[in-house]
């Protein structure tokens, strides 16, 4: 806390390069969403070509919106919030630009091995042995910028949305490690260390942390800065914040499980995932009531500011999604929900009602600061794609929603004389309407994501990359 | 068969699943605790970034009963459940025993309606309407997947309509093929056969048993070769239903018609198989479904 700092600017120039990314990784993704959302309703899209097989472009799907739009728009906020609210520029700053080129050339690398084939059959880890270890040395890397950036900070705490983005990077490595260990056997070929349902177990466990830790702590993180900055209101309650965050680290981790409620997983590991399922309810409602009550007060801004708006709708499926999931954990509502549409509708919930719409709402806080505006070029387009999205998901997770339901209804109808009510295909036919209104809604999604890409792309011609100044410490701390 | 392999690892788990929940409950109570009633409203002091400031407000009263009410939830639960190691759980529930248990209820209720037809014929059955409704049912369930739902199969999955059997088409046969399955298999045969070009010739000659088009030059030269597939499939390649031999000579192709398919069937051999459903259906219901997959075949004389 010395007087004479010659750090008097913030390190922005890698954020502005993942801030764009995100905005077109974005695009991608959802664009092969809606490619694999319209494949599944009509199955001639595939044109019996694998390379563009529902089979190979679902994985492409996910890894392109969870770690490629997601991702970028985690360094991008990640980078940008702990500098201000550690009022230092970035550790390591070469470092941190090596973060950009390299998770590029990972999320390039799975472009291209996903489509050709080549996977590890692990869902959301499905990238071979060489991109895995490639990944791995960007994160270490990604780490040392972030723990450095804290180290140096000036401010005496460490502010809320870093205890999220440091727990998100600190166990997004060690579930990395730990399920794609694996032997390899040729360049793009390897086999997993582990066998039977110990590997889905460990899979799982993976599968349910990358939800908990990329897609919900590292967002609340998001949602812990750029919220109480745009509301322009304090932050509700610290101790909300302490008690939440805790209750939220330890219950994710076991609660991985509840995806193999009835499978050969022992009674007590199905147990035991359920049980902490249903305690992370409150942990996790928790972010949603300190969001929202950060906002109260300032509820009149929401006419106005479509930014606003998408936060408060983020937070609003936020609580949704994490009321949702505890339900579904519990194994007598998972007996009907399991293997149906109702879990992917539960996913796109999260994925795009709590992640998108607080990425997108952030993204749009963050760009015009960047290159030196006030505001994005254009506030009309925002509110386009802000009422494109709602529309979008709410037709997204309720065809789902019906459709699987329907589904898991049909599948457990027993006749009289001990046989199925309805046949598999039987199902298939009532589930098709939904395939399309899902498409429609996934069409809408992806349409306000180009506006938005458009709309970056105007903001960073009318502006220019201006430094920030860091400011001076606050009297208080 | 013990779910760990050591003493160590179940009350590693009981003491993280009790010690996090209480955790979680002493968090919450001390943070709760902590608060001075008259700091409501008022600023932690902290200040971030100029402006981010946070407050030392109280935590939601009704938040915190949920937390607390989903940990007790949980801790009922592990008491009445397995979930801490070792422990079976007050219910000794396990979800083996449950599976066995609705297994066990769904076959008593529905025993008295197969029961109707246990004692009847095969030939009978087929006749009875409401037999053959239960057997559409059962076959729309268990056998449409493969073989289509009008019976008719496909490619590598036999039609059930056409009167020609691989293994045999009475009641008690096609019952042994239901609950056992079947796995018919055919050696490559190429090296037995000759050359390449013995291989073509003897390709004729099963083509022209069934009058398909072939070379009747190039059969003439492949008949001798016949006798490697006479061993099976009989001299005159009429094939044999004791052990799944294909008759040759109907011009009914499983796995493809025409030189091409037969050159490299003569090559390669093949291994098709149906899985057995005798784990999976009653010896009862069996009978009924055996009943309705023979009178595709012979409707008119079970009319």
């Amino acid at each position: 806390m010395s007087n004479n700092n010659v750090e008097t600017f913030y390190d922005d120039y890698v954020i502005r390069k993942f801030t764009v990314m995100a905005v077109v990784w974005g695009v991608v993704g959802m664009l092969v969403g809606v490619i694999i959302a319209a494949q599944l309703a009509f199955p001639a899209l595939n044109f019996d070509l694998p390379w563009i097989s529902f089979g190979r472009l679902r994985p492409l799907h996910t890894n392109a919106v969870i770690f490629a739009f997601g991702g970028c728009a985690l360094f991008a906020t990640s980078y940008y919030v702990v500098q201000r609210t550690s009022q230092v520029k970035l550790a390591f700053p070469l470092l941190a630009r090596y973060t950009f080129w390299g998770y590029q050339a990972v999320i390039l690398a799975a472009a291209i091995s996903l489509p050709l084939g080549y996977t590890q059959g692990k869902e959301y880890a499905e990238l071979e042995w060489p991109i895995d270890l490639l990944l791995l040395v960007v994160w270490v890397m990604y780490a040392l910028v972030f723990f450095g950036t804290i180290a140096n900070r000036k401010i005496k705490h460490i502010y809320v949305a870093n205890w999220f983005y440091g727990a998100f990077i600190i166990v997004v490595a060690l579930l990395h490690i730990v399920n794609s260990a694996a032997i390899p056997s040729e360049w793009f070929r390897s086999y997993s260390a582990y066998s039977g349902v110990q590997d889905a177990m460990i899979q799982w466990w993976y599968g349910h942390n990358a939800v908990g830790f990329f897609l919900t702590a590292a967002f609340l993180g998001m949602m812990y800065y750029f919220v109480p900055k745009q509301a322009q209101r304090p932050v509700y309650s610290y101790r909300l914040s302490i008690v939440h965050f805790w209750g939220l680290i330890f219950t994710y981790m076991w609660a991985g499980s509840h995806h193999l409620h009835y499978t050969a997983l022992p009674d007590w590991t199905q147990s035991v995932g359920m049980v902490l399922s249903l305690i992370l309810l409150a942990p996790s409602w928790g972010g949603m009531i300190n969001g929202m009550m950060t906002m109260s007060g300032a509820w009149h801004k929401l006419r106005d500011d479509p930014i606003l708006r998408f936060m408060i709708v983020s937070l609003s499926f936020y609580g949704m999604s994490t009321f949702e999931g505890p339900m579904m954990a519990i194994k007598t509502v998972n007996a009907l929900s399991h293997y149906t549409d109702w879990t992917v509708g539960h996913v796109h919930s999260g994925a795009l009602g709590w992640v998108g719409f607080i990425s997108m709402g952030s993204l749009y806080f963050l760009t015009p600061r960047l290159w030196g505006l006030k505001q994005m070029y254009s506030t009309k387009a925002i509110e386009l794609h802000f009422w494109l999205a709602t529309i979008g998901v709410v037709l997204y997770i309720t065809a789902m929603w019906i459709s699987g339901v329907t589904a898991g209804l049909m599948w457990r109808a027993v006749n009289e004389d001990g046989t199925l009510t309805y046949t598999f295909v039987e199902s298939v036919k009532a589930m098709h309407p939904f395939y399309v209104i899902r498409m429609i809604g996934g069409l809408m999604y992806v349409s306000g994501m180009i506006i938005m890409l458009w709309n970056v792309i105007k903001t960073v011609q009318m502006g220019q990359a201006t430094p920030a100044r860091i400011p001076a410490v606050a009297a208080h701390a | 068969m013990s779910d760990f392999t050591s003493n160590f690892w179940p009350i590693f788990i009981s003491a993280i699943v009790i010690g996090g929940i209480i955790f979680c409950l002493v968090v919450l109570f001390v943070t709760s605790k902590s608060h001075d009633p008259r700091h409501t409203g008022q600023s932690t002091g902290h200040v971030y970034d100029e402006d981010i400031v946070e407050m030392n407000n109280p935590m939601p009263r009704w938040w915190m009963w949920m937390f607390i009410i989903t940990c007790v939830f949980g801790a009922i639960y592990l008491f009445l459940y397995p979930g801490l190691g070792n422990y079976k759980g007050a219910l000794g529930w396990t979800q083996a025993n449950q599976y066995d248990q609705e297994v066990k209820e769904s076959n008593d209720r529905i025993a008295p309606i197969y029961a109707a037809f246990t004692a009847m014929k095969a030939e009978d059955v087929a006749q009875d309407a409401k037999a053959m409704a239960i057997g559409e049912r059962l076959f729309m369930n268990n056998c449409s997947q493969c073989h289509g739902s009008d019976a008719h199969g496909s490619r590598g999955f036999p039609n059930l309509t056409d009167n020609d059997w691989l293994y045999g088409g009475a009641p008690e046969t096609i019952k042994e093929t239901i609950t056992n399955g079947r796995h018919g298999m055919m050696p490559p045969m190429a090296q037995a056969i000759g050359t390449p070009e013995d291989v073509k010739n003897v390709t004729n000659y099963v083509l022209s048993l069934s009058s398909s088009t072939h070379d009747a030059k190039l059969a003439a030269l492949g008949k001798d070769k016949f006798t490697a597939c006479a061993a099976c499939h009989g001299a005159d390649g009429k094939g044999n239903q004791a052990i799944g031999a294909p008759n040759l000579t109907d011009d009914i192709w499983l796995h493809g018609a025409g030189e091409a398919a037969i050159i490299d069937r003569i090559n390669n051999g093949k291994s098709n198989q149906m899985p057995a459903q005798g784990s999976r259906l009653t010896p009862e219901q069996i009978h009924v479904l055996a009943s309705y997959v023979w009178r595709f075949s012979n409707s008119a004389k079970a009319q």
